[in-house]
């Protein structure tokens, strides 16, 4: 274990890596890593490692499972042992289910799910490495793989975090900041239809902080989202490139 | 957590809430009537149960010794188990918790556990080795809408009418003596939910809103009228505006019902 710091923002309003309050950590992304997923996404956010297939729309295992006026999607989000400091046991913990539960209805609302009856699209995210915020880093990949999957889409999907540490709001906590911090505001956005479509909390926060918050953290997705639309874009102009 | 509803009760609930009232003829800012009844199992140091309208769940706190997690050596734990009983409604089935009970017991586990209700420090026996863990078991035994208010608040009652058993430590062994003492709370949070229909946003939905709404937002609010606690749920969104609104209604249910239940 690592000894506690005492403040987790300096003086100078810096933060244990040096960001700004309001700064996000690096981030990478990747579309079409995989080759036998209809559409795959990688994230690197921070050290955050996660890798998004996504299967569909196809015929529904169970059957009856399937919906006669739409396509059902299946989440589930899934930490490898080796993400975390001490092993993780690999059967799915509660934490898992719950988290499979708020990505997929984080992204139902972007997909045009209607077009699709009987059908069912699974959408499978697997943690590499996980460094605080990979609810948010597995949405804005399993956005991205939907969108390679080719499935008619309202917007994209793009999820950041806000919280508060030692005393002030800041931009996309990572690990230690989760854990020592006072408040986390996991954000889950479609920019151009302004509608949230993840919001959690854990921590204590004022109402006006709260807003502080959840405005903060849309400022972030949209900064991701860019980036988002921007690796899109790369897979296809990587194609285009090879065909010539 | 659904079944079935035609087309046509779909389109009278929201075109009802639309003109600003219910089906059950309640505003749109109205809770069901709630009954709390404390302490009706005597076999454990804490139990609840409420009637919320037709919701009715029981909860039952059992505290024994446990070890405590490595890095909280100091500290209780707490935790918090839903079980979605099949005789409470027809598409409950029996087997192991699916997503739904295990989400109703994180937004219940987190509502007390951010507030930090249970004084956790007051559990510790031996550090680093003993601690007593405080189990909440939420028991639904008849659905019909807004589970997770019904049982944060049946919870804060079981663990408002919960007694710590006395001990001793002999030759390292905790030994159970006569007598109990209250367990120690540090903060009541009280969670009120709110469902959005349509882009209409109303309280304590009852089964049938339910399958009809688009999303509902929880949140736990503590006696200073900080949030502690939120989830968002269902295959819906909310605007930004609607989440200030929603904080806003939750901030005012909670304190109405702070004052109702003089928590």
């Amino acid at each position: 274990m690592n000894e506690k710091p005492e403040k987790l923002i300096d003086k100078k309003g810096l933060r244990l890596d040096g960001r700004k309050i309001d700064e996000l950590r690096p981030l990478k992304l990747e579309v079409g890593v995989l080759p036998n997923a209809d559409g795959s996404a990688y994230i690197e956010h921070g050290k955050n490692k996660i890798l998004v297939g996504v299967f569909g729309p196809r015929e529904m295992h169970p059957k009856h499972l399937s919906m006669a006026d739409r396509m059902v999607i299946r989440c589930r989000y899934h930490m490898a042992s080796f993400s975390v400091p001490e092993r993780k046991s690999p059967a799915p913990s509660r934490r898992e289910v719950e988290l499979g539960k708020v990505i997929r209805e984080s992204l139902e609302p972007s997909v045009f799910n209607d077009l699709y009856p009987r059908t069912g699209v699974d959408v499978f995210i697997e943690v590499l490495q996980a460094d605080g915020g990979t609810r948010c880093a597995s949405i804005t990949a399993a956005s991205l793989a939907l969108a390679d999957a080719g499935i008619p889409m309202r917007d994209l999907v793009v999820a950041c975090a806000a919280g508060k540490v030692d005393d002030q709001v800041v931009l996309d906590l990572m690990d230690e900041e989760d854990k020592l911090g006072v408040a986390d505001v996991p954000v889950a956005y479609m920019p151009s239809l302004n509608a949230i479509t993840l919001l959690q909390m854990d921590g204590i926060l004022t109402p006006e902080e709260l807003e502080k918050a959840i405005n903060m953290a849309m400022d972030g997705c949209k900064k991701i989202y860019a980036m988002q639309k921007e690796a899109l874009k790369t897979k296809y102009m990587t194609v285009k490139e090879v065909e010539e | 957590m659904s079944s079935l509803i035609t087309r046509v009760r779909k389109l009278q609930i929201a075109q009802t809430i639309e003109k600003g009232t219910r089906l059950d003829g309640r505003g749109l800012m109205d809770t069901r009537e709630i009954k709390i009844e404390q302490g009706l199992i005597q076999k454990a140091e804490g139990s609840a149960r409420i009637l919320l309208g037709k919701t009715q769940i029981v909860v039952g706190v059992k505290i024994q010794a446990g070890e405590p997690f490595p890095d909280t050596p100091n500290e209780g734990v707490q935790t918090v188990n839903a079980e979605l009983v099949p005789l409470a409604s027809p598409t409950f089935e029996p087997g192991p918790p699916d997503e739904n009970s295990i989400e109703l017991a994180r937004i219940v586990d987190r509502g007390i556990r951010e507030s930090k209700a249970i004084d956790t420090a007051k559990l510790c026996i031996e550090p680093g080795k003993k601690v007593f863990v405080v189990f909440i078991d939420v028991y639904v035994l008849n659905h019909d809408g807004n589970l997770i208010d019904a049982a944060a608040l049946a919870a804060m009652a079981a663990l408002l009418n919960t007694k710590m058993p006395n001990y001793e430590i002999e030759e390292g062994e905790v030994k159970i003596k006569q007598g109990y003492t209250q367990l120690p709370l540090k903060s009541h949070p009280i969670t009120v939910t709110i469902g959005k229909i349509g882009n209409t946003l109303i309280v304590d939905p009852i089964l049938e809103e339910e399958q009809v709404m688009d999303a509902r937002i929880t949140m736990a609010i503590n006696e200073e009228g900080n949030i502690c606690a939120i989830q968002k749920g269902g295959s819906g969104y909310f605007t930004p505006q609607q989440i200030v609104e929603a904080s806003k209604i939750a901030q005012e249910k909670a304190a109405e019902l702070r004052k109702k239940l003089d928590w």
